[in-house]
């Protein structure tokens, strides 16, 4: 009887837990937008070189618009990248779990983290258009954290965690104008890796 | 009366322990979403539904989304009142 009423409790836990957050979310989602974010990174630096940029001995970096228009289409790809894993990734537990993925969970994390992104995007193309370039890497940061903080409450609650970690990093970085790669390559890369290897420990 | 008497026999399947759990932390949830959440056949649901239904547990919503009917579940101030009693027992007991 006792066992019952114990298997009774988790049943119930566990359709809480997973018809109000998705769980789907996989680490290795994150450790390859990481990734991508890492080899998109050094690509830039790389870049920078070639244009005859030393990015740590040169004080000032000053950004022509053609390397700016460049640099605009390599975040487009790194971004396409990133979302491609992620939903491979994703996909692949939820099958793997029998998990269903487009719930009203998933709907209302997306939101959640569109809202933030999508005014950080429109907050970044503006920062571009008025030419203030060496904003951008910390906008970036600062509403991705927020978007990630905003979600939270629809998927693993870990992930506040890198959303305060890249909030943080964000808001140094406003203040090293010029170091805006190395910061990005941290937050967007090294720390989503970091969660990503976490995640995928603690939930397999 | 022991406790185990005071448990609710309305919840006493699993099926009926998962809709209720689902509704708890969610507003309307819709027929289709129910059966993937709790992996259960369409007849399973529908009749185990109506028996929370007819209990005033559940409030059921009949609308049509375009050409094809849609059923949404919500549960009813009862169906809370009643199920936070359940858990709060189901707890004394794993306690004792």
């Amino acid at each position: 009887m006792n066992q019952k009423h114990q298997e009774d409790l988790a049943h119930i836990r566990s359709m809480m837990e997973r018809s109000s957050r998705f769980i789907s979310l996989s680490g290795l989602s994150g450790v390859f937008a990481g990734l991508s974010a890492l080899i998109g990174g050094l690509y830039v630096y790389q870049l920078f070189k070639v244009n005859g940029i030393e990015y740590f001995t040169d004080d000032h970096i000053l950004l022509s618009g053609n390397l700016v228009s460049h640099l605009f289409l390599t975040g487009v790809v790194i971004l396409v990248c990133a979302f491609v894993f992620g939903a491979f990734f994703t996909i692949r537990k939820s099958r793997k779990y029998n998990l269903p993925i487009w719930t009203s969970a998933t709907k209302k994390m997306l939101f959640n983290l569109a809202v933030p992104l999508v005014a950080g995007g429109i907050f970044c193309l503006a920062l571009i258009y008025h030419g203030y370039f060496g904003l951008v890497a910390p906008s970036t940061l600062i509403f991705y954290g927020l978007a990630v903080i905003n979600a939270e409450k629809y998927t693993f609650s870990d992930i506040k965690y890198l959303g305060f970690l890249e909030l943080i990093l964000g808001g140094i970085s406003l203040f090293y104008i010029g170091y805006g790669l190395i910061f990005w390559i941290i937050g967007f890369g090294i720390l989503h890796i970091i969660y990503g290897l976490v995640m995928f420990k603690k939930y397999k | 009366m022991g406790i185990i008497d005071k448990l609710n026999k309305d919840f006493e399947s699993r099926v009926r322990l998962g809709i209720m759990s689902v509704l708890m932390v969610n507003d309307w949830v819709d027929f289709t979403e129910m059966k993937t959440l709790l992996n259960i056949t369409d007849g399973n649901l529908a009749s185990h539904a109506s028996a929370l239904e007819k209990s005033e547990y559940i409030e059921v919503k009949k609308e049509f989304v375009g050409k094809k009917p849609r059923t949404s579940y919500q549960v009813t101030a009862l169906g809370r009142a009643a199920f936070k009693e359940h858990l709060s027992y189901l707890e004394k007991l794993m306690k004792s």
